[in-house]
C-alpha cells in the first residue's frame, strides 16, 4: 500500500516536491523514533527487572517522552565559562545530523526510499563516522575532566570496531555485488533462506558475519555493554556531563536515531529489508518487525550485561572480532572463486 | 587457537544462557508494589509510633494517665494529662500529646505501661511539609476515630450533624470533658 502510495506520489509530483515530502517524513520518524524508543528502553528495562516502568503519564506511560521533552526544554541551556561555545553548541547537531542524512538511503519498502544511490551503503559509513567526532568535540570542547576521557575512550573504541564493523561490510560488498541498498535487498527475494543471514552456501559462516556486524554496531552506537563513553560509575555522564536542557536532549535522542539506523541497516544487509518471508502484507510492515526486533534485542542486551572494562572492550574487537572477521572475508572470497554460481 | 576458540565458545555460550534468563524474567508477572496506588500491609510487630489502646467493652482509652510513659522517655516527647470524671473511680486520660519529632522509637514508653494502654501503631506514611502535623494528640485521634466509626455505623443524624456537635451525645457525661479538649488545636496547650 505504501508503495503504491508512493509510485502514485511520484507519478503526480515532480522530483523536488517528492523529496521535500520524503524530508518532513523521515525528520518525523527519526524523531518520533527517537522520542518513543526512550519509552521502550524504559519499559523494557522496567519488565526486565519485574517491574512496570513508567506508568503515570498518559496510558501505559505513553505521553511519558511528550513530558520528558517538555522538561528538557523548559530548562536553562547553560554553557560554562571558558568553553569553546561555537564546538560545544554545534556537537549536538553534528550527532543528529549524520543518523538523519543516512537514513536517506534505507531502503523501507521496495519504492520507499528518498534516494535510491548507487553507493548507499558507502554513503551511510561515510556519515556513520561523523556521529564520533560529535561526541569527541563535544567531550573536547566541555572542558571537563571526565568528558575528555570520554571523549580518548569513544574515538579508540570506534576505531577498534571500525574495522571489523567495515570487514563485515566489504565481505556482503564481495557477495551481493553492490553498494546499493534496494538491490541488496532485492538479491534477498524468496523465503526466508533466501536472506543473507541464512545464505551458508555462499559462506558457511554468515551468521556469525550477522553477529560481528551486530556487535559491532552496538559499540559505534555506545550502547551498554559497550557504554563506555557515558560510563556513569567512572565519568558522571562522559561527553555529556556539561551539557543541560535540550543540548543533552538531542545527544540522547541521537544515541536512539543511531541505534535506529543501525538496526536499518543490519535488517537491509542481512534480514532480507522489506522481503516477506511469506509473501503475504506489504513490504514496509515486515522491515519495521525485523527492525523493531532488532532494537528490542538492543534494549534486552544492554539489560542483560553488566559494562565491560575497557581493555576488555578492546581485546574483544583486536582478539577476536577483527581476527574473525578477516576469516570470514577470506573464507568467503575463496568460496566466491572455488564455487561460482 | 584451539584454547581461544575454546575461550570465544565458552564466551558466547554465557552470553546466550544470560539472555535466556532475561527473557524468562521479561514475561514473569511483576513483583514490585505501585506506592501510591497500593501498599504493603505491615507485620504484626511493626513498630510504628505508638497510639493508645482501646477497652473493646466501653470502646474508649484504656488509659488512666498514670504518667508511667511519660516519665520512661527519654526524650522527653510524651505529656499525658488526666482528669477524674464524675461517678468514675479511676482517672481517665483527657490529653495524650506525643511529639513525634523528638520521637526515637525506643519503645521505653510501651514497656513501661503496666496496662497495655499503648501500643505500636502500623502507620508509616507520615512525610509531611509541616512540622506541626509530628506534634500529635493521640487521645484526640483514638476519639476521632471512634466516632467516625460510629458514624460509618450510622444513626442517620450523625451523617447530617458534623462530628463535633455530635461529640457528647453518644455518653454526654463521659466525653464532655473530651470535647473541649478536641475542639482546642493540639498543639495550643505547647
Amino acid at each position: 500500500m505504501m508503495a503504491s502510495i508512493s509510485n502514485a506520489i511520484s507519478a503526480l509530483w515532480p522530483e523536488p516536491l517528492r523529496l521535500v515530502l520524503f524530508l518532513v517524513g523521515m525528520l518525523c520518524f527519526v524523531g518520533l523514533n527517537a522520542a518513543y524508543l526512550v519509552w521502550v528502553e524504559r519499559k523494557g528495562a522496567g519488565r526486565f527487572q519485574r517491574r512496570p516502568g513508567p506508568t503515570e503519564v498518559g496510558w501505559a506511560g505513553l505521553l511519558q517522552p511528550i513530558a520528558d521533552a517538555i522538561k528538557l526544554m523548559s530548562k536553562q541551556l547553560i554553557v560554562p565559562a571558558g568553553v569553546d561555545s561555537t564546538l560545544f553548541r554545534g556537537a549536538p547537531l553534528l550527532m543528529m545530523s549524520p543518523a538523519m542524512m543516512s537514513l536517506a538511503v534505507i531502503p523501507f519498502g521496495e519504492h520507499l526510499a528518498a534516494r535510491n544511490i548507487n553507493v548507499g551503503l558507502l554513503m551511510i559509513f561515510a556519515f556513520g563516522s561523523i556521529n564520533v567526532m560529535a561526541i569527541m568535540l563535544g567531550g573536547w570542547s566541555s572542558r571537563n575532566k571526565y568528558a575528555i576521557i570520554s571523549a580518548a575512550r569513544v574515538v579508540s573504541q570506534n576505531v577498534a570496531y571500525e574495522i571489523p564493523m567495515l570487514l563485515v561490510v566489504i565481505t556482503m560488498i564481495m557477495v551481493t555485488g553492490t553498494m546499493n541498498l534496494n538491490e541488496i535487498v532485492l538479491q534477498q527475494a524468496g523465503a526466508f533462506w533466501h536472506w543473507n543471514f541464512f545464505k551458508v552456501w555462499v559462506n558457511p559462516l554468515m551468521p556469525v558475519t550477522f553477529l560481528i556486524f551486530f556487535i559491532c554496531m552496538l559499540a559505534e552506537t555506545n550502547r551498554a555493554p559497550f557504554d563506555m563513553t557515558e560510563a556513569e560509575s567512572e565519568l558522571v555522564a562522559g561527553a555529556y556531563t556539561e551539557y543541560s536542557g535540550m543540548g543533552f536532549g538531542v545527544f540522547f535522542m541521537a544515541e536512539y536515531a543511531n541505534i535506529l539506523l543501525g538496526c536499518a541497516l543490519a535488517t537491509v544487509l542481512f534480514l532480507g529489508g522489506w522481503q516477506s518471508p511469506i509473501g503475504i502484507l506489504p513490504g514496509v510492515f515486515w522491515f519495521l518487525v525485523k527492525m523493531y526486533f532488532l532494537i528490542f534485542s538492543v534494549v534486552w542486551i544492554r539489560w542483560t550485561f553488566p559494562r565491560t572494562q575497557f581493555y576488555g572492550l578492546l581485546n574483544l574487537s583486536w582478539e577476536i572480532l577483527i581476527p574473525v572477521s578477516l576469516f570470514t572475508l577470506i573464507l568467503s572470497s575463496a568460496m566466491m572463486k572455488l564455487f561460482p554460481s | 587457537m584451539k584454547h581461544s576458540l575454546k575461550e570465544i565458545a565458552t564466551g558466547f555460550n554465557s552470553l546466550v544462557t544470560g539472555m535466556r534468563i532475561t527473557i524468562g524474567q521479561f514475561f514473569k508477572p511483576i513483583v514490585t508494589v505501585q506506592y501510591p496506588h497500593e501498599s504493603l500491609k505491615m507485620p504484626e510487630r511493626f513498630r510504628g509510633h505508638i497510639e493508645l489502646v482501646r477497652d473493646p467493652e466501653t470502646g474508649k482509652a484504656i488509659c488512666f494517665a498514670c504518667k508511667l510513659c511519660e516519665r520512661a522517655c527519654p526524650s522527653d516527647c510524651i505529656t499525658v494529662e488526666g482528669a477524674k470524671l464524675e461517678g468514675a473511680k479511676k482517672k481517665s486520660v483527657t490529653q495524650y500529646v506525643l511529639d513525634f519529632t523528638k520521637c526515637s522509637l525506643c519503645g521505653s514508653c510501651v514497656e513501661a505501661c503496666r496496662d497495655g494502654a499503648i501500643r505500636y501503631s502500623h502507620e508509616y506514611n507520615l512525610a509531611s511539609t509541616n512540622k506541626e502535623d509530628y506534634i500529635m494528640d493521640l487521645f484526640k485521634r483514638l476519639e476521632s476515630e471512634r466516632l467516625e466509626a460510629e458514624r460509618l455505623a450510622g444513626s442517620p443524624k450523625a451523617e447530617v450533624h458534623s462530628p463535633k456537635v455530635e461529640a457528647p451525645r453518644p455518653e454526654p457525661k463521659a466525653s464532655d470533658q473530651p470535647s473541649t479538649a478536641n475542639s482546642q488545636p493540639p498543639t495550643a496547650s505547647r
